[in-house]
């Protein structure tokens, strides 16, 4: 089996992390602040050494997009298997500003380039919550998609897909070249133990920018205002059963 | 004869919830009980006790995620 599978992965701030908003509102603090690889990209990296395992596919290239701090992420991809990686240079402003749309293209330029069969994502990052990257880049590529996966097989030159859908699972068959985006449940993720870790720093990464690509980084979305949710109400304590029903109905729940 | 234990468990342990430095602490103490044992049997057990905390760590870092995307992404009826 030729097939060669790209992952995008993303370098966003730890899931664990208590995210604070930037005193003037325009964004969070990321200064100082634990980043890791978004958890739907690690089981995307997880899925496409899985098929490398199974002989399915030949080659696993890991991608990311943002400034020097991604090669750490990249590297964590091939310390958990992938082959190689490919860094595609955004920083500053750009970087501020890069979003689904861009990364689509980028991702959809690369998977021209390498001769891709398969791109596997996330299925949204934790950050931005967008849960777009996947559908553009199918789009941009006129490629099938298989998006929220729990479970992924090939079967000749078919991807049967099983989709975690609001009324169930659904199943499809998409013929490949095809773009997958990972669900929770599609697999475990294993852990880049520190042996990997180390043998991985062997392994390339190559440097792109994204003019060489031909795509145009530049976004057509500004973002006005960042505000943090609504504090959590404190709740209130009742002494009988009566009082609960009470206070249910003046609230409008019962 | 390096213990690849002994890098391997304070990598993991930088997560720890309880912190990090509370896990290393209780990691020096746990290794430096043992350090006058020579009996190549019991070495071989604590080398896989070792391992098997190892493996403990693992599940428990990946459970605690899980939980939380589960909690954040999924309704829960």
């Amino acid at each position: 089996m030729s097939a060669r599978v790209l992952v995008g992965v993303k370098r966003v701030i730890d899931y664990a992390v208590k995210i604070r908003v930037k005193p003037d509102h325009t964004g969070v603090v990321t200064d100082g602040v634990k980043h890791s690889m978004n958890p739907f990209c690690e089981i995307a990296v997880e899925e496409a050494v899985k098929l490398k395992e199974k002989k399915l596919v030949k080659e696993v290239v890991a991608v990311s997009c943002g400034p020097q701090q991604v090669q750490e992420t990249i590297r964590t991809a091939l310390a958990m298997g992938a082959d190689r990686g490919i860094h595609v240079e955004v920083s500053g402003k750009d970087y501020e500003t890069l979003g689904p749309l861009q990364v689509s293209k980028i991702l959809a330029a690369l998977a021209k380039k390498e001769q891709a069969d398969l791109i596997i994502l996330g299925k949204q990052a934790i950050d931005d919550d967008c849960n777009q990257t996947g559908q553009m880049t199918a789009a941009l590529l006129d490629w099938p998609q298989g998006t929220f996966a729990s479970e992924v097989n090939i079967e000749a030159d078919k991807l049967k897909v099983v989709r975690e859908v609001d009324g169930g699972l659904e199943t499809i068959k998409i013929k490949l070249p095809a773009v997958v985006t990972a669900d929770l449940r599609l697999n475990t993720p294993r852990y880049a133990t520190l042996p990997n870790i180390m043998k991985a720093k062997k392994k390339k990464i190559a440097n792109v920018k994204p003019a060489d690509l031909g795509v145009d980084v530049s976004s057509r979305l500004e973002v006005l205002k960042v505000d943090e949710p609504p504090q959590r109400q404190g709740g209130v304590k009742v002494e009988t059963v009566n009082d609960l029903v009470r206070k249910l109905k003046e609230a409008g729940r019962i | 004869m390096a213990n690849p234990l002994r890098a391997e468990l304070p990598f993991l342990g930088r997560e720890y919830p309880k912190g990090a430095d509370y896990f290393r602490d209780r990691l020096r103490a746990a290794f430096a009980k043992n350090k006058d044992v020579n009996d190549p049997e019991k070495i071989k057990e604590l080398i896989s006790r070792g391992g098997f905390v190892v493996k403990e760590l693992e599940a428990l870092h990946y459970l605690r995620k899980y939980r939380a995307l589960k909690k954040r992404y999924y309704e829960t009826e």
